[in-house]
């Protein structure tokens, strides 16, 4: 998917996207992250062209979207809201086969493909197919509106503040599910949000975006490790080193092999981040942890001061 | 109550006139009021002189409004269908406007979203979730043009307002009652037949 010089002007002088360009590779999870105005959202929507942008264009796998029939086109590309917008008046079978009705699927694939789309989001056909959207939780319907959009397996998922109505735990809940769905999956996925939290966690790369222009394209440790400019350091909280740590993980960082012995009891697994590392050696009360691999072999010492010196080194700072 | 025992069969008969002139100019209306009703939702800037002009025939007393007519469509049924429809106008574009204005945004957003045409998203979403406000309306609408179409045997246009005019020219009150009391009886009725309909749609 690739952006080139899109600008879409609501009143002429009032860009609310800016000259932007950007590729995003096939399979890749890019979350577009700024504060409210900021564009994010009349973005994505130049996608599936529910914006049509004043100038520039928006090519998938090199194709123009404006040379396909917005209609087609958007029976192509999942949508998720924050709002989820279920159709009441269908149930939740009825939901998830709205796009293959409108591509014309034969029923019993219509039927085969809501069972497999309501399984993938642990919603069982059988338990709530035959339910309406209001009977459902909130997390419920999102999950609902998941599965709809994947119902017709696009290639690309649009997701503007999915998660946004949710509370706390819910939203960590699907949060989760949905980077477990993607390793799955590995849909091309746009993922708009303010939530600097839910960027970091979910995003292979982050777009941060301000008054309708990119600021920084990276991944999240790109993005708090060396933030642009202070704007993106304040809006990621790049200042908070803690989460610098919980981008990294500790198979990353340069271990020591000196056979000394660790304080026993307080190992760390290779692919845990550091942010659970310190939390650990916090826990323990020692700078030394003993590092598992994946299968439980011992694969080192992690020191406390190879922590920091890697954390200094990603922001580009000297070591001490 | 002697002359509506006496002569059921007549009753019977001008309450058939009735409903076929209240039936033929609520289809009529409802002709005209949807495709209204759904411009005025795709374009909102029609709403002001649309209601402008039907709150204006509305405020018309109905005698008034058929006389109006009778230059241009002469005296008899199809004058008092013309102001029965003109009448019903009204309430029931309004009404349609604030069904189809009462559905979640974001309902159409994913209706867009997920790719239907103008078409698919007006019969397969905004028409079932706007059923239940739209019946209400044609509710309020058939009862009153029920009332008023008792007046429309003023203009010949025959029904049950012609018991009530033949009783008060005769001084014959029990046949200007059996008029009026099958009149609110055909009333009660079409209410109550249209607010359960209205009450299982919004099940």
């Amino acid at each position: 998917m690739r952006f080139d010089r899109v600008v879409k002007a609501y009143q002429p002088g009032q860009q609310a996207v800016d000259d932007v360009s950007l590729a995003v590779e096939p399979g890749r999870f890019v979350v577009l992250l700024g504060p409210s105005g900021c564009g994010k959202t009349t973005l994505l929507k130049t996608v599936n062209r529910l914006v049509e942008p004043t100038s520039g264009s928006i090519s998938i796998d090199g194709v123009d979207v404006s040379a396909t029939e917005p209609v087609v086109l958007r029976r192509g590309i999942g949508y998720v809201i924050q709002q989820v917008g279920l159709f009441p008046h269908m149930t939740v079978a009825q939901n998830v086969a709205v796009v293959p009705s409108l591509n014309g699927w034969p029923l019993q694939r219509q039927e085969a493909r809501v069972h497999e789309m309501l399984e993938l989001v642990h919603l069982p056909a059988h338990e709530f197919g035959a339910r309406f959207p209001r009977e459902l939780s909130g997390g419920q319907q999102q999950r609902v509106g998941l599965a709809r959009a994947l119902a017709a397996d696009p290639n690309i998922l649009l997701m503007d503040e999915p998660f946004g109505a949710l509370d706390a735990i819910e939203r960590t809940r699907l949060q989760g599910e949905l980077i477990a769905l993607q390793r799955q999956l590995r849909k091309t996925v746009l993922f708009v949000t303010h939530d600097v939290d839910e960027a970091l966690r979910m995003a292979d790369a982050i777009v941060v975006m301000r008054t309708g222009r990119v600021v920084q394209y990276g991944t999240p440790l790109e993005i708090i490790a060396r933030p642009a400019d202070a704007f993106v350091s304040e809006l990621t909280g790049a200042h908070d080193l803690v989460r610098l740590l919980g981008l990294m993980r500790v198979a990353n960082v340069p271990l020591a092999h000196d056979g000394e012995g660790p304080d026993p009891g307080a190992a760390i697994g290779l692919q845990a981040d550091l942010r659970a590392a310190l939390s650990a050696m916090l826990a323990a009360g020692t700078a030394r942890l003993a590092v598992r691999a994946d299968d439980g072999a011992a694969a080192g010492t992690l020191t406390f001061e190879t922590m920091i010196q890697a954390a200094r080194a990603a922001t580009g700072k000297a070591p001490p | 109550m002697s002359y509506l025992f006496r002569h059921l069969d007549v009753v019977a008969r001008l309450s058939g006139e009735h409903v076929r002139l209240v039936g033929v100019s609520l289809m009529i209306a409802l002709a005209i009021a949807v495709p209204v009703a759904v411009a005025i939702t795709r374009r909102p800037w029609l709403a002001r002189p649309v209601f402008g002009v039907f709150s204006l025939v509305y405020t018309i007393p109905s005698l008034a409004l058929f006389a109006l007519l009778i230059p241009v469509f002469g005296l008899g049924f199809w004058t008092a269908v013309a102001g029965l429809a003109a009448y019903a106008q009204m309430v029931l574009v309004r009404n349609t406007v604030a069904a189809l204005r009462g559905i979640e945004p974001a309902v159409l957003e994913a209706a867009h979203g997920m790719g239907m045409s103008d078409r698919q998203i007006f019969w397969r979403v905004q028409r079932p979730l706007a059923m239940p406000v739209f019946i209400a309306g044609v509710r309020v609408a058939t009862v009153s043009l029920i009332g008023i179409a008792a007046i429309a045997a003023w203009i010949n246009a025959g029904g049950l307002g012609t018991l009530v005019l033949d009783g008060i020219e005769h001084d014959y009150p029990q046949k200007a009652l059996a008029g009026a009391l099958a009149a609110v009886l055909l009333a009660v009725v079409a209410d109550q037949g249209l607010r359960m309909l209205e009450r299982r749609l919004a099940r």
